[in-house]
């Protein structure tokens, strides 16, 4: 590999950095034909983690950080004085092609800073994935970013070639976005979600190729002062109206050359991770987002205990629960007890009686599940009802601060 | 009673296992009289047993389980997984349903830990090109933790078929030489080639796509366990990252904010938003650059007509000989249009006529193409460019040739026989008639003839639609 296209690719990579998303997942199940290359397996393969604890699995780039739009939070932004570069199109495709035959990637997440014009920059982006499919019988991971100012039939073009589109809200308000990506529009990027949303519907029906892997979505946490309460609106109005897949929370992290109009600080990564907890509590364990406010306090998350947690013990008159007896929906609103596990628990019970060893087996959340739950041979009692039951349960933070 | 002993191959040796586990079954034979060895000559019963047991029936999800576990590393699989083997045939046949058994725990954990270990195992193989090899070869050295060999090697084929490869490892190799998989001995590591030339440049990936500001070396360690390391060139950038992560946040937070070394591309940002085509032309170039968006076609078929023509006619999708000549409505149902026209008394040469797909879709049986009728999704992906086209052309009036023209037009799937007459799209003064091709498809000359002259009168009324003064509503003839 020349050195001319190292450095390039090291800019580039720097500067596709921020964007959290990194699965290849949902795809439908491909593999290579005789004379083509690449596979996708269902959930995706992680093909090595980096000392941040996030995994690499698409060759995540930019197709150049030149970018005419100024969003104060982006480190490609125009005023910014990072060091830029562009790829061709044909580098791109044989960066991807030589990863993947090394077994480096899963495939390929293609963004790209505005150059010229939405539509152009949109079109090398589609050009890329076009040539690895069409040129190279690549059957990877194709993640796509779309560009919501682009024309819509951009968009109608991607969604053939891609598994993934997305679109990043990035600021949760009208406002912020005003105040900090004034060329952006959160209009047009609700247009361009609502026609992707449509399309991967209409062709799921169909049983046709557009986007199969859906579209997803990432929202900047800690650059504007939105609390924890409005971006889970926010993210309950994007799983709703327009099926995302994921939406993914990024914790504002400092940047080099950053804006004079945002904080300098460390990455509030605790409150990104129980933003995640929140997220799935609304889309796999049944809550709402005015559930899952009240465990906070001020439409903040509380920061030492997890949002399930946080809400049971609040609304301990609707507990314990007997996990014998209760019903599934219960079960999934005990501390500690995964969907996994109260799927297993709720088979099991049809042929034995659980104690508490057994749930042990089940889950690791034993230690907060306890106080909340009834099994053959335990009830909590008066526990459930003591004043340090918060502080009892708070468990010592995880390596989340720099070595912490 | 005495013990009897099971001596199975190295590694999983599910064949054997199965064929011991029938006999030991027929035998009635309790886990508690029966030990499992391993041994490179295995022996089931000694010699006395040349053929197969009865087979055993056992639900789907023990079998899977069995697969996994066989691959285990632990000496004790057997013997557990001939346990569980024993109690569901002994009246638990659900017993797998009871996650919480002490036994049934222990063998979900072994799989998991095999199919984990399988992951990695797709996951973390690096493979490096042979050197001085014109054939493109290539070749990894791993090392997994259970006897998982066998069961990786099918998604390598999956997915590197157009590959020649090879996978060493302690417990035995496997090579996919781009037609069928052959396994052989174990290996060692001086065996693979020890650098390639892709390999700095991912590290230099690997290292840029790490954020200093959320190093967190715990979570990296969970998932990529350091035994795997030793194999997998981008880690050896790993210390140096954690060592300097500190630092570079600092240097970041300390910093003041630079003023910008360029000035505003103020006439950069200004033609940033002129994106949108000007022209038919420019819109044909764009739809001609996409290429289809259904299957077929050997060429994008543009619409017709002047410019600012009074009225747009909207068909389905080019037909064989539209696709051929590249012209639309060309081929027998545009013969008829054109005759139905002239007796309306409009001038094609006037009107623009168009499709709501721009390709031909088609199906090939033997050598007919035969016209596949495009899905509501595909006519959508058209629709942009069809209401583009609209736009640069400002018609009086816009007429849907049969439902999927509607369809395009309105962005919904209505039956002609309730919209048919004067209608509205998206701003357009509209009107929705058959499409030509239906009237050929009829079957008796009598029904066609009706049918024919229902779609002239259709035509006259629109003729006269595009005369009028739309705006006022005021039609040359009393046609409402």
């Amino acid at each position: 590999m020349d050195e001319k296209l190292s450095r390039k690719l090291r800019i580039l990579a720097d500067a596709a950095k921020y964007d959290a998303s990194c699965s290849s997942s949902g795809a439908p199940k491909r593999k290579a034909d005789a004379g083509g290359l690449g596979s996708t397996v269902g959930t995706g393969i992680c093909h090595a983690y980096t000392p941040d604890g996030r995994c690499v699995s698409l060759l995540k780039i930019l197709l150049t950080n030149y970018c005419l739009f100024d969003c104060a939070y982006c480190v490609n932004r125009r005023s910014s004085n990072v060091k830029r570069a562009k790829f061709s199109v044909d580098e791109v495709v044989t960066l991807t092609v030589e990863f993947y035959k090394r077994n480096y990637i899963e495939g390929l997440f293609l963004s790209s800073g505005i150059i010229r014009s939405p539509d152009h920059t949109m079109e090398q982006m589609i050009l890329v994935a076009k040539k690895l499919r069409r040129d190279h019988g690549f059957r990877g991971y194709i993640h796509l970013k779309t560009i919501p100012e682009a024309s819509p039939w951009l968009i109608e073009e991607a969604g053939l070639w891609a598994d993934r589109l997305s679109i990043n809200l990035e600021l949760p308000t009208e406002r912020s976005l005003e105040r900090l990506a004034p060329e952006k529009d959160g209009a047009s990027i609700e247009t361009a979600m609502a026609q992707m949303s449509e399309r991967i519907e209409e062709a799921r029906e169909e049983r046709r190729h557009f986007s199969p892997a859906g579209q997803s979505t990432q929202m900047i946490v800690g650059a504007d002062e939105t609390t924890d309460e409005d971006v889970l609106r926010t993210s309950a109005k994007l799983y709703g109206h327009y099926a995302m897949k994921r939406v993914y929370y990024s914790a504002f992290s400092p940047i080099p050359d950053s804006s004079a109009i945002l904080p300098l600080k460390s990455p509030p990564l605790m409150r990104e991770n129980r933003l995640y907890q929140a997220d799935w509590l609304l889309r796999y364990y049944g809550f709402n987002v005015d559930e899952i406010a009240t465990g906070g306090d001020k439409g903040m998350l509380d920061l030492d205990i997890d949002p399930k947690l946080a809400w049971a013990l609040k609304n301990r008159h609707r507990f314990p629960v007997d996990v014998n007896a209760a019903d599934r929906e219960m079960l999934l609103r005990v501390p500690g007890l995964g969907a996994r596990a109260v799927d297993k628990i709720v088979v099991a019970r049809k042929h034995t009686t659980l104690r508490l060893e057994d749930i042990a087996r089940l889950t690791s959340g034993l230690k907060r599940a306890k106080p909340f739950l009834i099994a053959a041979d335990h009830h909590p009692k008066a526990r459930l009802d003591r004043l340090d039951l918060r502080a009892r349960l708070i468990e010592k933070p995880e390596q989340l601060s720099l070595f912490g | 009673m005495t013990l009897h002993r099971i001596t199975l191959k190295p590694g999983a040796d599910l064949q054997n296992f199965r064929r011991a586990v029938r006999w030991l079954i027929a035998d009635e034979l309790a886990p508690q009289h029966v030990v499992f060895a391993v041994d490179d000559a295995p022996s089931l019963f000694g010699e006395e047993q040349a053929g197969d047991a009865a087979p055993v029936s056992i639900p789907k999800g023990v079998a899977r389980l069995i697969e996994h576990v066989v691959c285990h590393s632990d000496p004790e699989r057997y013997a557990l997984l001939y346990r569980l083997v024993w109690r569901v045939l002994n009246g638990e046949r659900e017993l797998l349903e009871i996650a919480s058994d002490p036994l049934v725990h222990r063998l979900d954990l072994m799989a998991r830990s095999v199919r984990r270990d399988l992951h990695k195992m797709h996951a973390f193989v690096r493979f490096r090109r042979m050197r001085h090899d014109d054939l493109e070869r290539f070749a990894a050295w791993f090392e997994p933790e259970h006897f998982i060999l066998e069961a990786a090697a099918p998604f390598f084929v999956d997915r590197f078929r157009s590959m020649d490869w090879t996978i060493l490892t302690p417990i035995g190799s496997v090579r996919w030489d781009r037609a069928a998989l052959s396994f052989g001995p174990a290996a060692k590591r001086e065996d693979a080639p020890d650098a390639d030339s892709f390999e700095e440049g991912w590290r230099g990936y690997y290292e840029s796509v790490f954020n200093p500001a959320r190093v967190n070396p715990t979570a990296m360690r969970a998932e990529m366990p350091k035994k795997y390391w030793h194999n997998m060139p981008e880690t050896a950038a790993i210390p140096g990252l954690i060592q300097s992560a500190v630092q570079r946040v600092d240097r970041m937070i300390e910093q003041e904010a630079t003023m910008p070394a360029k000035r505003i591309p103020e006439r950069a940002l200004e033609a940033m938003w002129d994106q949108e085509p000007k022209s038919l032309k420019d819109l044909n170039a764009i739809i001609e650059k996409a290429g289809p968006l259904v299957p077929g076609a050997t060429q994008a078929v543009f619409g017709e007509g002047p410019v600012h023509a009074d009225i747009v006619f909207v068909g389905e999708q080019p037909g064989d000989q539209e696709d051929l000549q590249g012209r639309p409505f060309v081929g027998p149902a545009g013969k008829l249009l054109d005759k139905a026209m002239k007796e309306a008394g409009i001038d094609r040469s006037h009107a623009y006529l168009t499709n709501a797909v721009k390709h031909f879709k088609f199906e090939l049986r033997g050598k007919r193409r035969i016209h596949a009728k495009p899905t509501t999704g595909e006519v959508k992906h058209y629709r942009p460019w069809l209401m583009k086209e609209l736009e640069l052309v400002k018609p009086k009036l816009v007429v849907a040739l049969g439902g999927t023209a509607l369809l395009a037009l309105t962005g919904k799937s209505t039956p002609i026989s309730r919209s048919r007459g004067r209608a509205r799209f998206d701003g357009y003064e509209g009107y929705v008639t058959v499409h030509p091709s239906y009237l050929l498809r009829l079957p008796d000359e009598a029904t066609k003839r009706e049918a024919y002259d229902a779609f002239v009168n259709d035509l006259r009324r629109i003729h006269d639609l595009a005369q009028a003064d739309l705006e006022t509503g005021e039609l040359p003839l009393a046609a409402e």
